[in-house]
């Protein structure tokens, strides 16, 4: 193994360990925090810091430059629809009238103090 | 016609790409001739328009996603120390933005932008305005938010609205 290969298995390990830390950040944060529109912001690490550094770890290990760009589309078309499909299910919440905590308090509107 | 030739560019490089078949004359005709149908199809169905192949926005977009992209990786951090955080400052706030932008096309890469950053998330789209679902006081910064649209409303400037 080439002292260059050392270095391309040293970045993408890091990539990779990165974008798991990315990955395991977001579901906890989905478990954590407290309303349905809360939670879908920790699922918005996993989407873009999660899956953009794994597919950089791959593009590391890729065997040739058409892996590459094969994956440079995987990572453009997640970065395309991943926006789309969270603002479907957050408007579908919304026009059915699921009403956001706001505030420090996360007092929802209507509560009692 | 410039469209037509954007999209058949663009479906041509995606066919090469995705099959990696440079060398095989009937595979390479299979290929052009599903190109070929796919624009014509397009044709038919009306979307060669500024949303559909938006080269208005085109050369300067690619600059806008790099910014972007510093944007995410910094909104990133603030909401993974939050999710980590041993008592996390929550501060969920809904927040009205006036887009500056003119066209559907505009608009969506506005909206989808606010959406990809981690913290803020479009929840509805209202004639004139749209709302902002935002984690933190931090991350409700409107000036940061019209710094995005004035972004976006600058890419627009080409395309005929």
């Amino acid at each position: 193994m080439s002292s260059l290969d050392l270095i391309r298995d040293i970045l993408s390990w890091i990539l990779f360990l990165a974008g798991g830390a990315g990955v395991l950040i977001g579901a906890v944060g989905i478990v954590r925090f407290p309303d349905f529109y809360t939670r879908l912001h920790a699922s918005g690490i996993t989407d873009t810091a999660g899956a953009e550094l794994l597919l950089l770890g791959m593009m590391l290990q890729a065997p040739n430059w058409l892996v590459v760009a094969k994956l440079v589309f995987v990572g453009f078309f997640l970065f395309m629809t991943s926006p789309v499909s969270t603002h479907a299910i957050a408007h579908a919440a919304w026009v059915v009238g699921l009403r956001p905590m706001l505030g420090p308090e996360l007092q929802r509107e209507g509560d009692e103090q | 016609m410039v469209r037509t030739l954007v999209l058949g560019a663009a479906l041509a490089g995606l066919w090469l790409l995705l099959s990696g078949y440079f060398d095989k004359p009937l595979l390479l005709i299979f290929g052009a001739l599903s190109v070929i149908l796919c624009v014509f199809l397009a044709m038919r169905a009306g979307v060669l328009d500024f949303e559909g192949v938006p080269t208005g926005l085109m050369p300067r977009v690619f600059g806008y996603w790099w910014w972007l992209f510093v944007e995410i990786g910094k909104a990133n951090l603030v909401v993974a120390r939050q999710a980590i955080a041993i008592e996390p400052k929550l501060s969920p706030k809904l927040l009205k933005i006036v887009s500056p932008t003119k066209t559907n096309a505009g608009l969506a890469t506005f909206a989808n932008s606010i959406t990809l950053t981690p913290g803020t998330v479009t929840v509805d789209l209202e004639p004139g305005y749209m709302v902002v679902h935002a984690l933190t006081e931090a991350l409700a910064d409107e000036a940061a938010i019209a710094d995005m649209g004035r972004r976006v409303a600058a890419l627009e400037h080409g395309g005929e609205a």
